[in-house]
């Protein structure tokens, strides 16, 4: 290796080090933030690690009843949002490439530039005309503005590309096109499938307009309860960061695992929720 | 595999032909266009019908027009906003795209780790946006927050951050341009790797240099994907809610009060919903229109191939 080489392993180390440490930074801070007592959180020149260890923050915040209230009501939209958008949304995939509707499409896009607030108002009126504010229902059909786009988005990109032959095959051999799509289509479409409800899980997840207007004190999801804290919880950062990082972690920890899936989603449409 | 799809249309001329027809997938679309329908189509139609209409909770509704509409250059909050939002989505286009390019060029060599490293890279873009919001605001601190120690240590004087009207923009655009520069830079990454190896080896022998090789071969070559991601990145940022209001809720005053915080406000804290409606048709209107003015600067084609039939 010439010493040319060397310098620019160097370099490239380097401005690879340069450009990760703002996202690196920020999230040891946050969770420097969520390990320390109040005394080390309100430290001039601040502490990075503290002597000793505030565990407490997290147990106080698991350990009110209320949260956990709220981590389900996370669990039940984003569950529900996430399972009726691919219920829908994969088959609708399958039959927009099939049919090479690509002007249905454009339906999508409007839908990805319309701000979220927009879908909010009407809908507010409709839920409450229903009676239906008050559950959780509201808001699991309002994720439906965020998933279903993106199922039906990556999906057409998917069956787009798997072959067309073997369907052509099965469907010579008397196969309804249900058979075909459910049992050549579907399998050959699976990367597809976990790139779709990765990014549904996670944009569901992460929503928080949808929650500020339509969840009541029982209905939170984690993200409106955690904007909350802010409010009502006077300024103790310790128990504040933990309850934020709990509610990322999920996500976080998915974008490491999932990088490659995610990564081929958002480059295949850069769809985003909201 | 070829004998199939030779024999397909000579054996069955008249039938299958027929049953190839797209017609027949139409039961695979029905339910997802009934979704669509209910909960993206109605809200749009039901959205027009309300902004004609002075629309208040609790109040007999009546039509009027477009009285709404004609309200709103006169609004000076509106007017305000709109600087605001045009102020916010410049910036917030302009260096994510700066940035992202940078960190695309440098994550297209081949380290090891690689894959690792671009996981945490994009960490940010895919965090809760209000739990990180959270954490910029205690950053923001003026007192206690890290990013004024920071300062202190390169010897610069503190800020007020996101708590004087003058730097609450600039610092908002801060939390966007961290979380956002990843989404660019897996854009052009994808740009990067389309590129052929070709120019660059002709260009080292005729003695270019790295940066005329960038200037010259790379730039123009990822040209068509920096303009996708500024699209996106355009879209998205006009539409910034989460980040601005968790950490400001559009304050101090009204200093960072974009056209969506604004369009909260009227339609859910004073609950004219018929006038937040017509600001909410405006700013799509505006939205589009900006979208149509960016794809006129390129040919409709590059969208379809490389956005929109992706």
């Amino acid at each position: 290796m010439s010493l040319r080489q060397i310098l620019g392993k160097i370099g490239l180390w380097f401005a690879v080090f340069v450009i990760v440490s703002p996202a690196i930074l920020f999230f040891l801070w946050m969770a420097s933030l969520s390990l320390k007592f109040e005394v080390d959180n309100a430290a001039y020149p601040p502490v990075f690690f503290p002597e000793r260890i505030a565990w407490k923050n997290y147990a106080d915040v698991l350990a009110s009843n209320r949260f956990l209230t709220y981590f389900v009501n996370s669990l039940i939209v984003t569950g529900s949002a996430t399972g009726l958008a691919m219920l829908v949304g994969v088959p609708a995939g399958y039959g927009i490439a099939r049919m090479a509707a690509h002007k249905s499409a454009i339906v999508i896009l409007i839908a990805r530039i319309t701000p979220g607030l927009s879908y909010l108002i009407p809908l507010f009126l409709l839920f409450q005309w229903l009676g239906l504010l008050g559950t959780l229902v509201p808001q699991i059909i309002i994720h439906l503005v965020v998933t279903v786009p993106i199922v039906i988005w990556i999906m057409i990109g998917y069956f787009e590309t798997t072959p067309l032959e073997l369907e052509e095959a099965a469907l010579i051999d008397g196969a309804t096109r249900w058979q075909v799509f459910r049992h050549v289509a579907l399998p050959i479409a699976r990367p597809g499938l976990a790139v779709a409800f990765i990014l549904a899980v996670i944009f569901s997840w992460n929503n928080f307009v949808f929650g500020i207007v339509l969840a009541g004190r029982e209905t939170r999801t984690l993200p409106v309860a955690v904007y909350n804290m802010i409010s009502f919880d006077q300024l103790s950062w310790g128990p504040l960061a933990a309850a934020a990082l709990i509610v990322t972690f999920p996500v976080l920890l998915l974008t490491v695992l999932a990088q490659r899936q995610i990564v081929a989603g958002l480059t295949a449409g850069a769809v985003k929720g909201g | 595999m070829s004998a199939v799809t030779q024999t397909t249309p000579a054996a069955a001329e008249a039938a299958p032909e027929r049953e190839w027809r797209p017609p027949s997938y139409w039961p695979f679309v029905v339910p997802a266009l009934v979704v669509v329908l209910a909960v993206i189509v109605f809200p749009w139609l039901f959205t027009i019908w309300m902004s004609l209409n002075q629309w208040k909770v609790g109040s007999p509704t009546t039509f009027v027009g477009l009285a709404n509409y004609v309200r709103l250059p006169s609004d000076p909050r509106f007017v305000e906003a709109v600087g605001h939002t045009i102020l916010y989505t410049a910036l917030s286009v302009l260096l994510p795209l700066i940035f992202g390019t940078l960190a695309a060029v440098v994550f297209h060599a081949k380290f090891p780790g690689r894959g690792f490293l671009r996981g945490i890279f994009i960490m940010p873009m895919m965090a809760t946006p209000v739990a990180i919001a959270l954490v910029w605001t205690m950053m923001f601190h003026p007192q206690l927050g890290v990013l004024n120690y920071l300062l202190s240590l390169v010897g610069l004087p503190p800020q007020l951050w996101v708590f004087h009207p003058g730097t609450v923009i600039p610092s908002l655009v801060l939390v966007e341009t961290w979380q956002w520069t990843p989404l660019v830079m897996l854009i052009v990454l994808g740009g990067l790797a389309a590129i052929p190896t070709e120019p660059y080896e002709s260009a080292q022998i005729d003695g270019a240099g790295v940066w005329q090789m960038f200037r010259y071969i790379t730039l123009p070559l990822i040209t068509p994907f920096l303009f996708i991601a500024g699209m996106i990145r355009m879209i998205d940022a006009v539409k910034s809610f989460d980040i601005i209001f968790a950490i400001t809720q559009g304050g101090p005053g009204s200093a960072s009060e974009t056209i969506n915080l604004y369009l909260y406000s009227v339609a859910f804290i004073y609950y004219d919903l018929g006038y937040g409606s017509a600001i909410a048709v405006v700013f799509f209107l505006l939205i589009v229109a900006m979208a149509a003015m960016m794809l006129h600067l390129r040919q409709r084609t590059l969208w379809t191939e490389i956005g929109g039939g992706a």
